[in-house]
């Protein structure tokens, strides 16, 4: 068995997302190769950090000034070769914006039925689970491709830390862009000095119940003493739709999945399709004003009481412990 | 131009979801469905493309059952000038996938010529999220997306796309024909009006059996089990802010 796995170019964070299938591959005892692709520039400093992991067979690497910030055929077509040419049996990203572009684009290619948003391997790597219907029901399916094609949930799998540098072989593969009629213009980064969603051990997240967008600053006041290297601010697709946030920020089955040792969820009603984003949260606080919401029934503490008067108290008195 | 978009009945969504007692799928009998929200957004910006004199003709496709022609019927009352229809008795949910939903758009495109491709970004009922990306590659044209703008330069024939992604918006240009997959904030649709429903059943839907299409439409997934996943318990309410506090710091150790 054969395996790659894709690897988000320039963007250390996103290492984060994909390697949590490293503890998988080592137990399934497949060959992992790891591909990174990006600017002719940046390259090298990503194959650092690639070296920096456990259990990979070698690194695959392609660059290009296309790489450097790719539209989605950039990277599939790059992608089609390298697993064409070294006849992988199973192609995986992470269920991110970029895997849940890319990995499709690749299925069209090479003719196979991608499995996307898996989160758990099953069967010594022959079944997959998946959510479906907001994460309402879980499918088990099996597949009769030849190529496996998979997007993974990381926040259902376990991580492994960078340890010291390692030196896996390297191999260069040429970037494939013949007949790409699309590409990249510019990007428009959400400023924020805290972590990521997807990666952040806190999450306080605001919905309907905050009125204004103005508002939040008492959920960022309050990550900020959580430490804002761990703590994200989040929304419901409520307070997103009322225009109070951005919807990089919007948590549920149409935005992100999070997976925090600590969400609190604040003048959030529950909706399902917020909870399919935050259920698998390890500890999940609700605060809310209605004592029949929802949330309440998936929260392991719930308080009810006004979110303006409860968030700045309890900033304050996590500041004091500290 | 003219362009197609995708119009999916799917279980709607404020329907609580039961798994049926076999556990070989989710329990759809006698329920209420609906078009999938992200392509009522799909259908709403074709509208608007020929609203803007952009493209001159939208075409509303939809596979499944019988019942699908109620779908198409809501997409014409919503202003789409006709209809088609690919008729299974194949399950959309799980048993039609991605890849042959693609093959199905692909074909349509080829033989009659559509400029643009407009499709939701996933349909609600399997969460896939891949048919637009697959179609782009079958048949060689770029696809867009996660789409929250769409600039059509008819001249040029090309489009400038802003796209939501995980860091926050990128912005793409691809040549035309392509497709283009629509999220949430692409814009609000519109309602359709008791006159535009009854013009709506006079405008023309084709038929074809998904069977007489000549393609590869078998799962290539199976579906070994569905069952509904474990419901997590409610905790305790707690009276206080320093109860809570209380409660985080000693008994669920996380801060």
């Amino acid at each position: 068995n054969r395996q790659l796995l894709t690897q988000v170019q320039s963007q250390v964070n996103n290492l984060f997302q994909s390697q949590p299938i490293f503890r998988e591959t080592l137990q399934l005892q497949f060959q992992v190769d790891i591909f990174v692709h990006g600017g002719k520039d940046s390259i090298s400093k990503q194959v650092e950090e690639v070296q920096k992991y456990p259990g990979i067979r070698s690194i695959i690497t392609s660059a290009s000034d296309d790489l450097s910030n790719p539209y989605g055929d950039h990277v599939s077509q790059t992608l089609k070769k390298v697993v064409e040419s070294h006849s992988y049996d199973k192609v995986i990203a992470s269920t991110s914006a970029f895997g849940k572009d890319v990995t499709p684009r690749l299925g069209g290619l090479l003719d196979v039925q991608p499995i996307t948003d898996v989160i758990q391997v099953i069967n010594n790597g022959q079944q997959f689970l998946r959510p479906i219907y907001a994460g309402n029901a879980l499918s088990t399916v099996s597949s009769s491709d030849k190529i496996k094609i998979l997007t993974i949930r990381a926040t259902n799998f376990e991580k492994i830390a960078a340890g010291s540098a390692n030196t896996y072989p390297v191999k260069e593969v040429a970037a494939q862009n013949d007949n790409v009629q699309g590409k990249w213009l510019e990007n428009n980064v959400s400023e924020s000095e805290m972590v990521e969603l997807g990666s952040a051990k806190y999450v306080v997240s605001g919905g309907r119940g905050m009125k204004n967008g103005e508002n939040f600053k008492i959920l960022y006041e309050l990550a900020n003493v959580l430490g804002k290297q761990h703590c994200a601010v989040g929304a419901s697709r409520a307070a997103v739709d009322a225009g109070f946030v951005p919807n990089d920020m919007q948590i549920g089955q149409t935005g992100k999945v999070v997976a925090p040792d600590l969400y609190i969820a604040v003048g959030i009603s529950g909706a399902i399709q917020h909870l399919a984003g935050m259920k698998d949260s390890k500890v999940i606080v609700a605060i809310n004003k209605d004592p029949e919401a929802a949330i309440f029934k998936v929260a392991n503490y719930g308080l009810v009481d006004d979110l303006f008067k409860v968030i700045p108290e309890l900033s304050q008195k996590i500041k004091a412990l500290q | 131009m003219k362009a197609l978009v995708g119009v999916k009945r799917v279980l709607d969504y404020a329907i609580k979801v039961r798994v049926n007692p076999q556990k070989t799928g989710v329990d759809l009998q006698g329920l209420k469905m609906s078009m999938n929200p992200f392509d009522e957004i799909a259908i709403e910006e074709a509208i608007k493309m020929r609203e803007a004199g952009v493209i001159q003709q939208v075409v509303a496709l939809s596979i499944g059952d019988k019942n699908a022609a109620e779908t198409i019927r809501q997409a014409l009352a919503l202003g789409a000038d006709s209809g088609i229809h690919v008729q299974t008795d194949l399950r959309i949910d799980q048993d039609l996938q991605p890849l042959a939903v693609a093959k199905v758009f692909a074909k349509m495109i080829k033989e009659k010529q559509f400029d643009l491709c407009v499709l939701g970004k996933q349909s609600i009922d399997d969460d896939f999220n891949q048919t637009g990306q697959i179609l782009g590659s079958i048949l060689g044209i770029p696809s867009a997306t996660f789409s929250s703008k769409i600039e059509i330069d008819v001249a040029n024939k090309k489009a400038t796309v802003t796209r939501e992604v995980d860091f926050g918006l990128q912005k793409i240009e691809v040549q035309l024909p392509a497709v283009f997959t629509c999220d949430l904030r692409l814009n609000t649709p519109r309602f359709a009006n008791v006159q535009s429903i009854i013009k709506a059943k006079k405008k023309p839907i084709e038929v074809f059996n998904l069977a007489d299409l000549g393609i590869d439409f078998a799962p290539r997934l199976k579906v070994e089990k569905v069952e509904m996943p474990q419901e997590r318990q409610g905790g305790v309410i707690v009276g206080s802010v320093d109860e809570l506090i209380s409660k985080l710091k000693n008994e669920a150790k996380v801060i």
